[in-house]
């Protein structure tokens, strides 16, 4: 039996008085890849921000049987929480080299040298422009920097905001290829799409999120065959 | 025209570089503050005050009030932390900060009332300055700002105006309405053909540059000064790889008032200090800051070495008005930047 | 056709209006002298808040440099009546006038600043006219002007403070009254819109620019005008009350008090005013030393009230009143209204529309066509350009090039406001509404191109059979939409459902020939969906053309007559429900590639 990483339970939370995620539950296994899907509006993003503590939220968060109840955003980071976020929000100003430098910001130690080639060597393209300023990468580029900038954290758990946003399919293709390799390095992933198809293929379970709440939820396999998702999205 | 003669234009030269280089530090902390933590840092230029006025009462061996200020802002701020800490259900790492605040108060109490009445030599008076103005930052960033961590540009603006108030305040009760000036830290004068300098300019040049090569090196060099820069960049990034805003602040205020300090005491032997010199102090870093548009660090530099050359050929000619001039030079600049500084709309995908 | 019994009762506020006009009148009467000349000071600063009430409390524009056109008010009658021998009564509109023209002057060059940089040019000219008045020989430099003459009025001079007291107690009253008729007039709802950003403001049609002048000028002619009530009641002038220092009180006043309310302006200067004499008795003594040690005290009073109430304090006594009531007017004149185009005649055609952001083709020649009557969807995945093409038709941004005519004009190069009065009214994407207004009040914001009264005549309430006309109006759409019966309630307690709803409203009391929803369905339940499909379906059959940027795939299948598919910037697909349902790169662009003919991993 695997142990869950992340546990969500009842989740609530408001932008002032309008309830975006109304009492949200799930489970992210130890090691296992996890796909929340969803159409615009539906509140994946909000699940992801209260998730790492960019939003206040009630109900219960248990990351490795703690509670994250007032811990800020920053010692989650430090504690292996990893957000990889729907705008990217990388240091545009600043070169890709110090962008990933500063991925390693909350590991006080100096052993973050290693993870550097590592993410080099990962994302070729990154070594070729690490002395280029982040904001003149292309959307695909911007996106493998964002990545290689949160495994330089060197998290357990990365959460991913929809990475294949305005990407060429091509490109989505090779980003969630090193996600599954990501997996198969032990680190858990939990993946907010509304590529419904393609990020379920890499999923091992997986929820669907209806105005703040799981409509429905299983096995990534069975989710993908299921005809309401593909009514939901084609209206078919 | 007067000012072009031969024998008055190197001497208005050399006296606007002189303050056009403090101008250019301030003008650096306030482009510096302003990217980090959004505040409009209007008391700025009270540090400089501070600095030079903290620097003449150990001159006088006395005990310099800026002292009770830091004990008084010491003792709020751990209050405050640790009733917040309190409030998560941490209250023993509460007491922790009021017992190690405490500890500190003493230690600085003990140090600064030991050291004053000595008249120790220059050097170690102007580090007791630096150790009790620098404090200041990080501390009044802790009661004053934080708290309003999440308010607007304005409103944050509106409390650095009521800060600016208090502090000028204050100076008077620490320091009395006379102006001060502190000795030279070096006598004399060097002549270079037709064109005299004193060694006292001459080293608030040269420090002003040093101190500029040293903040250079720590933004691109050091992983604290790299953070500052991200967080600058983009607020929520950096949050993301577990920079917190607080300690960037924190940082970024030290440094203020760091720059600040140095800035008075590096002018205080050439420029009669009072305790209310520092708002037009600041405001001229802030007319080069924002010739920089609280942006670029170069461009804030080079114009606050502007206004000091304008403001030196100015008193020259029309004393009377420098100020007028000075701050009318503002509205044009402020037109200029902020027709050039686009605005994205808010309603996106 | 009204729900009488949802409009608030508010006898109970007027009657304590009543008292306390009464309690006003009384003062000068009963005071000690001394108190009356405090009384009379924080009178007239009083009337300097009121502007910056207006100015930065609602309009969201801080000003430190009030203080120096009451200077100009001041200096201005001072000249004309201690050294030239003019009537006071004379010098009053020399004085707003000069006030006046150096605002425009300054507001021209200062209002197109953004955010930051319009306080710090307040900061600017307030020391530079400072240093004006004390540099000018003619000014009296430092010194001042003395011997300047009192008013008087039939024939009595207002010499002695009582007296003077009322005219002050007067002038105050028109001014707040004119305040007040402001703020609930056409001109007041957009100043409150214009203050978050001028987005929806110049969506429904106000010059953002152009108000901000106006209202600019007329916070310096409140100004201008107590600066002439203080040269006179102090009988001379000098520099120092209308430094920067000074101008920096105003703004503590109205922090202080409450900025966005006029009698929280008005607590701020009595307030403020009470501590400042207060704390020149005991500071001296308790610091054995002379200084103005006050701002010490004002400082760290205005960053607590920041930190710990940032609305000021007239909100908290508001609290324990009852609410405001709404006043709806007899209607006695009708809104004009727009002739409908033909079904079926072409509305809005875009023709190889390019939008460029730096290097990032937002949108690549784009090209479509709607005709009156119809409901045109345009969809695509998140990022393919959508919103970008909205903004294009709205005026928000131009494009960089091709062309979008709009009723058969040219509206490439327009401003989002002269695209609205062509007819064009929108929702946005992210709800904006003013959620401490009325249901009733934004609706009303809506049919701001429909109306006509400016500053002047909303300030005299002489706007009034225009206003109960929008009244009607909006309670017409509110109605139409199915939120008539909490036409009272305020925008903020409404469910997100009943926000995007409400937008729809107020985007139909422009009276629009083409309505433009911005993904109205994102974030609705269930239920909520089917409801606005009903009223879009509603509102088609009522004539109304709409152009639906959408998401929801369900929604936007059963409703519109046609569809533009976008994907990467570019039109993927156009044509029927059914044609775009069976477009086999429009299933690829909504389900995304399938990672396992490849082999994932």
């Amino acid at each position: 039996m695997t142990s869950n990483l992340l546990e969500v339970r009842d989740l609530h939370t408001r932008y002032g008085r309008v309830e975006a995620l109304s009492g949200v539950s799930l489970e992210v296994p130890a090691g296992h890849i996890v796909s929340v899907i969803g159409a615009n509006g539906a509140g994946k993003t909000t699940l992801m921000n209260s998730v790492m503590g960019i939003l206040p939220s009630t109900g219960e968060l248990i990351y490795e049987g703690q509670p994250l109840r007032g811990i800020p955003l920053e010692t989650r980071v430090a504690r292996g929480i990893s957000l990889v976020p729907e705008r990217r929000d990388l240091f545009a100003s600043m070169s890709v080299a110090d962008n990933l430098t500063l991925g390693a910001y909350s590991r006080r130690q100096q052993k973050w040298r290693g993870d550097l080639d590592h993410v080099y060597e990962r994302f070729s393209r990154l070594l070729e422009r690490r002395k280029q300023l982040a904001g003149t990468l292309s959307g695909g580029e911007q996106q493998m920097l964002a990545i290689g900038r949160a495994l330089m954290g060197k998290p357990r758990l990365l959460l991913l905001d929809e990475p294949s946003l305005g990407l060429a399919p091509l490109i989505v293709r090779d980003i969630l290829r090193i996600v599954k390799q990501l997996q198969a390095e032990g680190v858990t992933v939990l993946l907010v799409e509304q590529n419904a198809r393609a990020s379920l293929a890499i999923s091992d379970s997986g929820y669907v999120l209806e105005t703040g709440e799981v409509k429905l939820s299983g096995p990534a396999r069975e989710l993908a065959q299921n005809p309401e998702l593909t009514a939901s999205y084609l209206g078919g | 025209m007067q000012i072009f003669d031969p024998t008055i234009f190197p001497i208005l030269a050399a006296d606007g570089l002189t303050n056009g280089a403090v101008y250019a530090l301030l003008a650096l902390a306030l482009v510096l503050v302003f990217a980090v933590t959004r505040v409009i840092f209007i008391p700025q230029g009270e540090f400089v005050v501070f600095g030079t006025l903290t620097l003449a009462t150990l001159q006088l061996g006395r005990t310099p009030g800026t002292l009770w200020l830091v004990l008084a802002l010491l003792g709020i701020a751990a209050l405050m932390e640790a009733f917040s800490l309190a409030r998560n259900g941490q209250a023993r790492r509460g007491l922790v900060t009021v017992g190690v605040a405490a500890l500190l108060g003493v230690g600085t109490w003990a140090v600064t009332d030991w050291l004053a009445p000595l008249k120790a030599p220059l050097w170690v008076q102007v580090i007791l300055t630096l150790g009790l103005v620098a404090p200041l930052g990080p501390l009044l960033y802790r009661v004053v700002y934080q708290p309003l961590q999440n308010a607007t540009v304005l409103v944050l603006l509106i409390a650095s105006v009521a800060l600016h108030l208090v502090l000028t305040g204050l100076a008077l009760v620490f320091f009395g309405p006379e102006g001060s000036r502190t000795p030279a830290f070096f006598e004399g004068n060097l002549t270079l053909g037709q064109v005299t300098l004193s060694w006292q300019s001459l080293l608030v040049i040269v420090a002003s540059a040093a101190l500029m090569l040293g903040l250079y090196l720590f933004f691109e060099r050091t992983m604290p000064g790299k953070a500052l820069r991200a967080t600058a960049v983009n607020r929520l990034g950096a949050r993301l790889v577990g920079i917190s805003p607080s300690s960037a602040g924190m940082l970024t205020f030290t440094l203020a008032a760091l720059i600040g300090a140095l800035g008075g005491v590096l002018i205080g032997p050439s420029v009669a200090v009072t305790y209310d010199s520092g708002f037009l102090i600041g405001l001229k870093g802030f007319v080069g800051a924002i010739i920089g548009g609280l942006v670029s660090y170069p461009l804030a530099a080079a114009g606050a070495i502007l206004v000091g050359l304008i403001e030196s050929f100015a008193s020259f000619s029309l004393s009377a008005w420098k100020e007028v001039i000075v701050f009318t030079l503002i509205l044009p600049v402020l037109l200029w930047r902020s027709l050039t500084t686009r605005h994205i709309p808010e309603d996106e995908e | 056709m009204i729900p009488s019994q949802t409009v608030p009762k508010s006898s109970f506020r007027l009657g304590l209006s009543v008292a306390a006009v009464l309690i006003a009148l009384s003062l000068p009467l009963l005071l000690p002298l001394f108190q009356v000349t405090l009384l009379t000071n924080i009178l007239i600063f009083s009337i300097v808040v009121t502007g910056l009430v207006l100015l930065t409390g609602i309009l969201g524009l801080t000003s430190f440099g009030q203080a120096a056109f009451m200077g100009v008010g001041a200096y201005t009658t001072a000249v004309l009546t201690a050294q030239m021998g003019w009537n006071p009564w004379l010098s009053l509109p020399v004085s707003l006038l000069v006030t006046g023209l150096i605002a425009w002057f300054l507001g021209l060059l200062t209002l197109r600043m953004q955010g930051h940089y319009l306080p710090l040019a307040t900061i600017a000219w307030g020391i530079s006219l400072f240093y004006v008045f004390g540099n000018t020989p003619a000014l009296g430099g430092f010194t001042g002007l003395t011997d300047i003459p009192p008013i008087s009025v039939f024939g009595l001079e207002l010499t002695s403070p009582r007296n003077f007291a009322y005219l002050a107690l007067i002038c105050l009253g028109l001014v707040a009254l004119g305040a007040q008729f402001l703020l609930s007039s056409r001109t007041g709802r957009a100043m409150r819109a214009l203050r978050g950003g001028p987005l929806v403001a110049e969506a429904f049609g106000v010059s953002a620019f152009g108000l901000r002048v106006q209202v600019f000028i007329l916070a310096a002619l409140m100004a201008a005008l107590a600066g002439w009530l203080y040269a006179h009641s102090q009988r001379f002038v000098n520099p120092t009350p209308f430094g920067l220092q000074a101008g920096i009180e105003y703004l503590f006043m109205a922090v202080v008090g409450g900025s966005q309310h006029v009698w929280g302006g008005v607590m701020g200067a009595g307030l403020i005013t009470q501590i400042r004499e207060q704390l020149r008795d005991i500071l001296p003594g308790l610091l054995g030393q002379q200084g103005n040690f006050e701002v010490i005290v004002f400082g760290a009073l205005v960053i607590l009230v920041l930190q710990f109430a940032r609305q000021g304090l007239w909100p908290l006594l508001e609290r324990l009143l009852p609410q405001e009531g709404i006043r709806i007017l007899p209607q006695r004149e009708k809104l004009s209204q727009r002739a409908r185009p033909a079904p079926g005649t072409p509305l809005l055609s875009v023709q190889h529309a390019v939008k460029q952001f730096g290097g990032l083709r937002a949108v690549g020649d784009v090209s479509f066509d709607l005709q009156a009557g119809e409901i045109l969807g345009l969809i695509g995945p998140n990022g393919a350009g959508k919103s970008t093409m909205f903004n294009l038709i709205t005026g928000v941004n131009p494009a960089t090039s091709g062309q979008i005519s709009f009723m058969g004009q040219d509206i490439s190069r327009r401003s989002a406001g002269q695209i609205h009065r062509l007819g064009l009214s929108r929702t946005f994407q992210h709800v904006h509404l003013l959620p401490d207004l009325t249901l009733l009040e934004n609706t009303m914001m809506g049919g701001y191109a429909r109306g006509r009264a400016g500053i002047v005549r909303s300030l005299l309430h002489l706007e009034r059979g225009e206003e109960a006309a929008l009244q009607h109006e909006a309670l017409r759409q509110l109605e139409r939409v199915g939120l008539g019966a909490q036409a009272f309630t305020l925008a903020g307690n409404l469910a997100l459902g009943q926000q995007r709803v409400l937008e729809i409203a107020r985007a139909l009391v422009a009276d629009p020939t083409l309505l433009l929803l911005d993904e109205p369905a994102a974030g609705l339940r269930y239920g909520e969906k089917a409801e606005l499909v009903a009223l879009l379906r509603k509102l088609r059959e009522e004539g109304i053309t709409i152009l639906l940027v959408e998401h929801d795939m369900d929604l936007v299948m059963g409703l519109v007559d046609r569809l533009v598919v976008m994907n990467y910037g570019e039109k993927l697909a156009e044509g029927s429900p059914q044609q775009v349902r069976d477009n086999a790169d429009v299933r690829e662009a909504y389900l995304g590639v399938d990672m396992e003919e490849e082999g994932a991993a």
